[in-house]
């Protein structure tokens, strides 16, 4: 190659067939489609918690997108149905997460609503699970003498509970297990939701091949 | 229904274009309806006459001098690039370190929300892949232009303008990032405010490296610098384009990210590694690469495909299926040029083998550029949905992450580091031993990195699809994989420390190399 600018166009068009390919048709697609039915847009607590959730960057631990039941057991564990697209429609910055250090969190509402829990888990998780390797997160709680009249006390096993006084949470502690407890993704999904069915594409060809082995035996 | 057929028909018109564009190309070369680069213009590296000998790391180079008026012009922006990517480098590394630590110590830091896991990690990421790699691929782009093009580097004023906004920007980034203020997108949670100084510095790098393109002395373009020269188109636009904010949410969101986050592996880190690769290793050892012809094909298939493979990061979730599939074809495509660049390159060194004894950024380089050629490979096999099921969301992926960024991209930059700042300043290494340490330190500590998390994501995938075990039997065995990672981080950054003790020693340096040189033109 002895040219600059034809090199550039090329490269340049290049880059943007990419971007027609994975931003712009895609964008389409799914914009096309909507919120699910049964998904409610975050209420203004739940959307300070999701801030918390953020800027802690739980995302590097914690996905949000249950895997079909044809590729791995996420549903059997609790972690809810496959979501769709339209699940999402009301996330900004979106959390699909693409590490499962942690489980997924995307019906946590439904499988952990105990504000309780989850305030004990945030303070220090290993006085829930001795195994766990999620970071504690003191600095959402506070030490104090005695709790007020509108204060939440964190139910603490001895051994992780001050010698005196009480732990209570602040604002952002609460909101993010409002954020939390929210995270309920039961209602039914949209017959036509979009998903990587690849999956299950390639489970009902295998089911068709043995189906037509038995049938020709 | 009707629109899913239509983007199915798309995702067929994608593959089949890119398919076609690289038969006609290669139909072209065939045929000679372009010009072919023949073994000629891979020659354009050497002055005449040189291209004998071994570029030795202890003695000055006979054609340094009939270069030299050009490297001394580019020498003190491309030592104000390697500076600046040593500091990061460190940064990034004492947080990755930390981050790992974390992962298995999960009470050692827990006391400030600085210093929480999903904080440091960010730090970690944002510091090493546009301080660290960014830069030092800028400092090997802004030294081997002038040299490949036979001519000074233009508006060094306005390069290093870039350069203080974009430390600027990046500093305030990061600490943007430690205290809790971030977009939430993986490979762009630098606030979008901040992205303004960081887009503008990254702009500055356009203008100087076209205006140099456009004045060169020679004729042929030679492959590193269509690496660059496109390299620094594309990453001014990817991020500028997805950093706009407001564009989108949700899904939508989600592609444009992953669109973004593989396309700076794959158009700007890789180009950058790529071809400083190309340039160096027949540039030290003094001959010119094996086929260049086959260069042509490896850098178009490489645009044509590796640009449209970020999806597979969201295999099995939420997406349309065929755009899934399109990024698992696209994935597996890349076997083309990776093939194309490793024959290019390996079969250049393997019959110079004894060239790796005598020059230590030959070794790194080398060393690089086969790991280029494994984590490809690696990559284009673990995006099949088969392995993909396992993998997806464990350690496996971190693994591969830095197979590429790190064992490849990285250690062809520190080769570059060692290769460039004796000819930029006219000193030699204070400590030469040190240089193989580092070497010996990164290739250990990474070996152990990488299978530890190789292995361990693996269990921990396989422990995942097993709805028998609880959740927590994959946290669980897990732990000692995570130890052998921050063991093998250790050794990497302890690597890492001797290089930023050898470059600030030669601060301090006499110009040997210099004077040596003066004596050898006196000489003759």
């Amino acid at each position: 190659m002895n040219r600059y600018l034809p090199l550039a166009i090329t490269a340049l068009a290049i880059l943007a067939l990419a971007t027609l390919f994975l931003v712009i048709a895609p964008g389409m697609q799914i914009s096309a489609q909507g919120p699910s039915q049964g998904l409610k847009p975050y209420t203004e607590a739940e959307a300070r918690g999701r801030a918390v959730y953020v800027s802690m960057g739980c995302l590097y631990c914690h996905s949000q997108q249950p895997r079909s039941l044809a590729q791995a057991p996420d549903a059997e564990r609790g972690w809810g149905r496959a979501s769709v697209a339209g699940d999402y429609a009301y996330d900004d910055p979106h959390q699909l997460g693409t590490m499962r250090t942690g489980p997924d969190l995307m019906d946590i509402g439904d499988r952990l609503p105990s504000q309780a829990w989850q305030l004990t888990h945030l303070y220090q998780p290993r006085a829930i699970a001795s195994w766990s390797i999620m970071p504690a997160y003191p600095y959402l709680f506070e030490h104090k003498d005695k709790a007020g009249p509108d204060d939440v006390v964190v139910k603490l096993p001895a051994q992780y509970a001050p010698k005196s006084g009480v732990i209570v949470a602040k604002q952002d502690a609460l909101d993010l297990v409002t954020y939390l407890q929210g995270m309920k993704r039961q209602y039914a999904p949209p017959k036509d939701g979009l998903r990587d069915n690849g999956y299950a594409l390639i489970a009902e060809k295998q089911r068709d091949a043995t189906d037509a082995t038995t049938a020709s035996n | 229904m009707q629109i899913t057929e239509t983007l199915g028909l798309l995702l067929a018109l994608s593959f089949v274009i890119s398919l076609l564009a690289l038969t006609i190309l290669i139909w072209a070369i065939a045929n000679k309806q372009v010009h072919t680069p023949d073994a000629d213009d891979a020659r354009t590296i050497f002055e005449p006459g040189e291209g004998a000998d071994i570029d030795y790391p202890d003695k000055p180079h006979h054609f340094d001098t009939a270069r030299s008026g050009i490297d001394a012009n580019s020498s003190s922006v491309v030592m104000w690039l390697i500076a600046a990517a040593v500091f990061w480098l460190i940064y990034g590394s004492l947080h990755g370190l930390a981050a790992s630590l974390e992962l298995h110590l999960p009470d050692l830091m827990s006391g400030t929300a600085q210093m929480t896991f999903g904080r440091m990690r960010t730090v970690h990421l944002n510091s090493v892949a546009y301080g660290w790699a960014s830069q030092g691929g800028l400092a090997a782009v802004c030294w081997i232009i002038p040299r490949i093009f036979r001519t000074n580097l233009r508006m060094t004023g306005l390069l290093k303008v870039g350069i203080v906004l974009w430390n600027i920007g990046l500093a305030a980034g990061v600490l943007a990032i430690a205290n809790g203020w971030t977009d939430g997108l993986e490979w762009l949670e630098i606030p979008w405010q901040i992205d303004i100084i960081l887009a503008a510095g990254a702009a500055c790098f356009v203008a100087p490296l076209i205006a140099t393109a456009k004045n060169r002395n020679v004729h042929h373009i030679y492959v590193s610098g269509w690496y660059f020269l496109a390299g620094v188109l594309w990453f001014p636009v990817l991020f500028i384009v997805a950093n706009i904010p407001g564009v989108h949410h949700g899904v939508e969101q989600a592609t444009m990210n992953w669109w973004y986050a593989h396309n700076v592996l794959g158009l700007w880190l890789t180009p950058l590694g790529v071809g400083t690769a190309y340039y160096f290793i027949p540039k030290i050892i003094g001959k010119p690469v094996y086929s260049y012809a086959l260069s042509l094909v490896g850098f178009w298939a490489l645009a044509l495909f590796y640009s449209q493979v970020g999806i597979h990061h969201l295999i099995g979730g939420p997406v349309p299926t065929w755009l899934v599939t399109l990024s698992v074809v696209h994935s597996v495509m890349m076997f083309v040029p990776v093939i194309a660049v490793a024959i290019n390159q390996h079969v250049t060194v393997a019959s110079n083998l004894w060239a790796l004894k005598e020059s230590m950024p030959l070794r790194f380089i080398s060393f690089g550029a086969v790991m280029y050629t494994l984590a490809s490979f690696q990559g284009s096999i673990e995006a099949l949905r088969s392995v993909n099921t396992i993998t997806h969301f464990t350690h496996y992926t971190v693994a591969h992450a830095h197979l590429g960024a790190y064992a490849f991209v990285s250690l062809v930059l520190m080769g570059a580091i060692y290769q460039i700042v004796p000819r930029a300043t006219g000193k030699y290494w204070p400590f030469p031993r040190m240089i193989a340490w580092h070497f010996w330190l990164n290739v250990i500590g990474f070996a152990v990195y990488f299978f530890s998390l190789t292995i361990g994501g693996i269990l921990q995938g396989l422990a995942q699809l097993d709805a028998t075990k609880p959740f927590a039997d994959s946290v669980i065995l897990l732990k000692p994989y995570l130890e052998g990672r921050s063991l093998g981080g250790g050794l990497m950054t302890l690597g890492h420390v001797l290089l930023a003790i050898n470059l600030i020693a030669i601060g301090f340096a006499k110009k040997t190399r210099e004077t040596e040189t003066e004596n050898m033109v006196a000489a003759e």
